[in-house]
């Protein structure tokens, strides 16, 4: 019995090396991230700072670089998720419950949308928004931020909601319940789970989307983080490393605590929108 | 229930109409105004004075040294970054998590999964730290003797591949994960007991009984590759010159830059005709019963 053991020992550590070298290189990049921030004299490398000062949070710490951007990136995503997932939830509901000829192909165009460059698709948009106005305009960017996301949203959603026994509804409209309440009343709570995590993934999707806000809006006080960040530290050469770290921490915050919420559910049954695994 | 089929009729398919009103307005409308506007010698100044010019835009894209050059930088960008990288680097990290011990095998997961769910911007400016000349990864290089360059200026579409798989590599992760978790142990510990070493093990097993994973990922890695813009832009901004210009940086280039909005339509329209072909062979692969 002892062979084995000691290859399986042997084979553990040999994988836990390969790990943490891999992890090493994940880390250097985001330890600088975290070492700048606080580093009085940041420059581009890796290095434990002599000194540690939140000056660089406190420069940034301004409505011009720091609040202002991030409201507005709260409005544009918080209102484009809120469209997506309430479309995405009506749209599911039928596609998961009643049988048609016409749920396998809308599904499936569901489905192709979802793997379409969307880059490809911002030179038309732009041109269309200055056709009907709707260019540097917040509502208008939000709907298009919603559309982007919305035929992964539905094909997640169909998914939880198939999980969801019919059994339920049924005695919901014995009972008199209209579809609506139905939906509404019985098949939302339960698939509420399913709703946060559509919610969530969408909102951390919208967040660190640079290219649509990007061609979208075009007055400096209406740019979401994601555009001001760039517009602010883009220019790299006469930036302060450290103030361009420290920013990036609190723009990356709300979505790396988002995931946190999310992960286990991401990483179990859910593998990614099931669209993966059929 | 026959009483609701019967009176909601096709009322009951009405919760879809919101869903698809605004994708045939954002998303339908503008395929179809791409298909037009690709045909015509559109300027930014204003569209009311594109004439229809045929095929001239595309004649003109696979005439210019610029747009093959953004071809074969896109090809290198994704089977480098796509393919080769976050595939393989997915799926090796996949397989030794499963060998690995606990701790380890957590600390590693939650640094590659950081590294995806930092926004596009942010992994840019990162990685640009990076690779900069005065930057980690020569001051790396320097400790350990190697020579040192200023990879941005040298190898800027490398820079730009490994900044994608750093980004990316994370989803085959996990996917790759789910699939090696569904093999059921005693296929893999019947083949050990014959005689079967890890490599043929996972010759013979593995990779077979992955089959469908690594098809429906290599697609989804190389479409979401193929829309990459916000890491090049903020990373190199296609330069220097335009030596890690792939094809969104090129369309961004003509349509905006230098105002041919008709030109940089035609090549986002190519853009999109290869993506949708890796869209069907990716259903195809899925083979999805919906």
């Amino acid at each position: 019995m002892r062979a084995p053991v000691r290859h399986a020992t042997r084979r553990r550590l040999a994988a836990d090396a390969a790990l943490l070298l891999t992890a090493a290189g994940f880390a250097l990049p985001l330890l600088w991230l975290v070492l700048a921030s606080v580093d009085p004299g940041a420059d581009l490398r890796v290095r434990l700072p002599g000194s540690v000062t939140a000056g660089h949070f406190d420069a940034v710490l301004t409505d011009e670089i720091t609040f202002t951007p991030m409201l507005n990136s709260l409005l544009l995503c918080g209102g484009a998720t809120l469209v997506t997932v309430v479309c995405a939830a009506f749209a599911a509901y039928p596609l998961s419950r009643y049988r048609s000829r016409f749920n396998r192909p809308f599904l499936l165009t569901v489905l192709f949308t979802t793997c379409l460059p969307i880059t490809a698709v911002m030179v038309p948009v732009y041109g269309l928004f200055v056709q009907v106005e709707l260019i540097d305009t917040m509502h208008g960017t939000a709907l298009f931020l919603a559309t982007s996301q919305l035929p992964f949203a539905i094909w997640l959603m169909k998914n939880f909601m198939d999980g969801v026994p019919r059994v339920l509804e049924e005695a919901a409209w014995t009972d008199g319940a209209s579809t609506a309440q139905t939906l509404i009343r019985v098949v939302l709570p339960l698939t509420g789970p399913g709703v946060a995590v559509v919610m969530i993934y969408t909102f951390i999707m919208l967040w660190g989307n640079f290219f649509v806000p990007f061609m979208l809006l075009l007055s400096p006080e209406q740019l979401p983080a994601s555009v001001s960040v760039f517009t602010l530290f883009g220019n790299y050469g006469s930036v302060v490393y450290g103030q361009l770290a420290a920013f990036s921490i609190l723009y990356s915050l709300p979505v790396l605590v988002l995931y946190v919420l999310i992960a286990r559910r991401l990483g179990g049954g859910f593998t990614l929108g099931g669209a993966v695994k059929g | 229930m026959s009483r609701n089929a019967r009176a909601a009729g096709a009322w009951r398919w009405l919760p879809l109409a919101p869903a698809t009103v605004l994708l045939l307005l954002f998303l339908a409308g503008p395929i179809g105004y791409c298909v037009w506007i690709a045909f015509t010698d559109a300027q930014l100044t204003g569209a009311s004075g594109a004439d229809f010019v045929g095929l001239d835009n595309f004649r003109r894209a696979f005439a210019d040294e610029d747009f093959r050059n953004a071809v074969w930088l896109t090809l290198v960008f994704t089977v480098v970054s796509a393919v080769l990288g976050q595939n393989t680097l997915g799926l090796a990290l996949a397989g030794l998590m499963r060998a690995a011990s606990r701790p380890v095998r957590t600390l590693t997961g939650a640094l590659v999964i950081t590294a995806w769910v930092l926004p596009e911007i942010v992994a840019a400016f990162l990685l640009y730290a990076f690779f900069r000349r005065e930057g980690t990864l020569n001051a790396v290089l320097d400790q350990l003797h190697l020579p040192s360059q200023n990879w941005l200026f040298t190898l800027p579409i490398l820079a730009v591949s490994f900044a994608n798989v750093w980004r990316g590599t994370a989803f085959s992760m996990l996917v790759y994960s789910a699939a090696l978790a569904e093999i059921p142990r005693d296929v893999t510990e019947a083949a050990a007991v014959d005689g079967a070493g890890g490599v043929r093990r996972l010759r013979y097993i593995t990779l077979p009984m992955l089959r469908r994973s690594i098809g429906t990922t290599l697609m989804l890695n190389t479409l979401s590759t193929l829309s990459v813009f916000g890491l090049i832009w903020a990373m190199t901004r296609g330069g220097p010159g335009s030596r890690s210009q792939t094809l969104p940086v090129f369309m961004y280039d003509q349509a905006f830059l230098k105002s041919l909005i008709g030109y940089g339509t035609a090549v986002a329209l190519l853009l999109l005709l290869v993506g949708s072909l890796f869209s069907v062979v990716y259903l195809r692969l899925l083979k999805v019963e919906v």
